[in-house]
């Protein structure tokens, strides 16, 4: 590099200009990159995985193009990261479990592979919580991963390292999925911008599966407008996703600077008196919500007393059908497999268990538990039915409002250990972003304060109507410029 | 509805999970207390809502009948933990008296 530019601060707009004005290339980008991941990786740990061969062969492709005097695409050159649950071929996926810690990709994750259509280089594979079951990235088989904000708390999760990563400047965006908070709970706990998208939006082959109904890819940035340009390469129809949707894909960064004039934003009260949240959270809201109005915005306030039964529903909806995508792992056709069964059954229980962490463990137990005859219709059926009264109470909700307005976590990021040995508290962590999940609607944290006793960021969630990621995109950028924050951590 | 050590034994066969007399213990503890704090749900009344599977409205989803290419053979037993002959190898299942 022939100048001192800190390309690790840059955002992916700034990174494509400057490739295409020749300031730097795709090359010096990569190995200005690898240089930051060697300072601070190591009291970190955001990676399972590092591929440099894989990052260098993309820059190349981009500069050859730059040499040529070709169009480059929108994300040229711009450092990308994955959360470990994603194939790409010639990369391990590992779901941070023991069982699949030699699995190597077959084929590529399709939001994965628009990504690096779309320009993006593959820094690395990120550390999360083993098969996304986490608040915390705890739960990883390889190590903790650690909060560039303060290296004792942890990231969040269960996308912590794709979170933390970003947080600390190692690559410029990420993805990571979201079952029940797994993206927007870390980027509140980093300081970073999160974003679930609508259920159906980003195809969802090539991942790990979590729970079907639930899981939805998106991505991590540094703001509002970079995660518009990963959101519009990842989006749209997959012949190999069913679920995928057919919704036309607008150009989610051509409205950003529309403002929030006339918008109608709902403050969600009851969400905010909840025990446990914090009060310095429900003040940074108050706070957020005040912005908006001061730009433009009609606030009002409104209850949504049936979400408050989404973390029952989820905790039984979650696990049973995880219990039913996990049985796949029988140690025959991949995954740990021990040396000497008796039979197939005797390979099947020691490979799995020896295979799955204790949190794999609890949550396929109530998963099959909820499953089980004689209990399905209490459990599972009064779940899926209280799913129903949620989206109804949303669907009315946004009658009203155009965008609805929540805490993101009800903390700031607490500490390595605090919550690793008491489930339901570590559960509780995602009580304001399980909701969107079962009703399969967008939100998107931001960044809106830092913790005035611990300068720790606090994130605020927007929340959108089904594929109006658009408008909640807007609102966040209006917010994202009148708070105007630096969220540039220590460890960074 | 309380979770009985015998219940938990059954569920871990149910999910094949061998798990320790120390596992079956602690699961059964966390398991209650989980499901101790999801009952409040089963207080809504939810007479007559149709159950959510689904969250965004969609018909079956086809595809015209065109053959295309799927995962090869040789990719499909990319992470075998033990294969041969281009087949997964398993331990017998049918009794070695019976033939193989």
């Amino acid at each position: 590099m022939s100048q001192k530019t800190d390309l690790a601060g840059l955002s992916a707009r700034a990174i494509r200009e400057g490739i295409a004005g020749k300031r730097f290339s795709a090359g010096d980008v990569v190995e200005a990159t690898y240089a930051h991941i060697d300072v601070h990786e190591p009291g970190i740990h955001a990676f399972n995985e590092l591929t440099p061969d894989l990052a260098r062969a993309a820059a190349a492709h981009i500069d050859a193009k730059v040499a040529a005097g070709e169009e480059l695409p929108p994300l040229a050159g711009v450092p990308a990261a994955l959360k470990d649950n994603m194939n790409l071929v010639g990369t391990h996926t590992t779901c941070s479990s023991r069982i699949l810690s030699d699995f190597k990709s077959p084929y590529d994750c399709t939001a994965v592979r628009r990504l690096l259509d779309a320009g993006a280089l593959p820094i690395g594979k990120c550390n999360m919580d083993e098969f996304a079951f986490g608040s915390s990235t705890e739960n990883s088989a390889f190590g903790v991963t650690h909060n560039p904000w303060d290296l004792s708390r942890v990231p969040g999760g269960s996308s912590g390292g794709s979170a933390a990563a970003v947080a600390a400047r190692m690559v410029t965006v990420s993805l990571g999925s979201d079952t029940g908070g797994s993206i927007r709970q870390p980027g509140a706990l980093t300081g970073t911008v999160a974003m679930k998208p609508t259920y159906g939006r980003v195809s969802r082959y090539g991942i790990v599966a979590f729970a079907s109904s639930l899981d939805q890819i998106g991505p991590f940035s540094r703001s509002v407008e970079d995660a518009a340009l990963v959101l519009n390469a990842i989006s749209g129809h997959d012949d190999t996703d069913a679920t995928s949707v057919r919704e036309p894909v607008p150009d989610f960064t051509a409205t950003l600077g529309d403002g929030v004039k006339g918008l109608r934003v709902g403050l969600v009260r009851d969400m905010l008196d909840l025990e446990g949240c914090a009060a310095e959270v429900r003040e940074a809201t108050e706070m957020s919500v005040r912005t908006l109005e001061s730009l433009g915005a009609q606030v009002g306030e409104i209850d949504l007393p049936m979400s408050q039964h989404g973390l029952a529903a989820y905790y039984i909806i979650g696990p049973a059908e995880a219990s039913s995508n996990l049985a796949r792992f029988d140690g025959i056709r991949y995954g740990h497999r021990v040396s000497d069964p008796s039979d197939v059954v005797d390979l099947y229980m020691r490979s799995r268990a020896e295979g799955f962490g204790p949190e794999t463990i609890r949550r396929i137990m109530l998963g099959t538990y909820a499953l089980s005859a004689g209990y399905y219709d209490a459990y599972y059926g009064t779940a899926q039915k209280t799913r129903t009264l949620i989206t109804r109470e949303f669907d009315a909700a946004f009658e009203q409002f155009d965008v609805l307005v929540t805490p993101t976590s009800p903390t700031v990021a607490f500490k390595i250990g605090e919550k690793a040995e008491d489930p339901l508290s570590m559960y509780l962590s995602d009580v304001f972003t399980i909701p969107l999940n079962l009703a399969g609607l967008p939100g998107v944290s931001i960044p809106c304060a830092k913790s005035e006793s611990t300068g720790l960021p606090i994130g605020v969630q927007i929340i959108g109507k089904h594929f109006d990621e658009a408008t909640m995109l807007r609102v966040a950028a209006a917010l994202e410029g009148a708070l105007d924050l630096d969220m540039r951590p220590p460890a960074a | 509805m309380s979770i009985s050590e015998a219940d938990v034994r059954h569920v871990a066969m149910l999910a094949r999970l061998a798990l320790s007399d120390e596992q079956i213990t602690r699961l059964q503890g966390e398991l209650n207390s989980i499901l101790g704090n999801i009952e409040k749900m089963q207080e809504l009344d939810l007479e007559g809502v149709e159950p959510t599977s689904h969250s965004i409205p969609l018909r079956n989803a086809t595809r015209p009948d065109v053959v295309r290419p799927g995962l090869s053979r040789d990719l499909a037993l990319l992470n075998a933990p033990q294969a041969e002959n281009g087949a997964f190898v398993i331990p017998r299942i049918v009794g070695a008296e019976e033939g193989a």
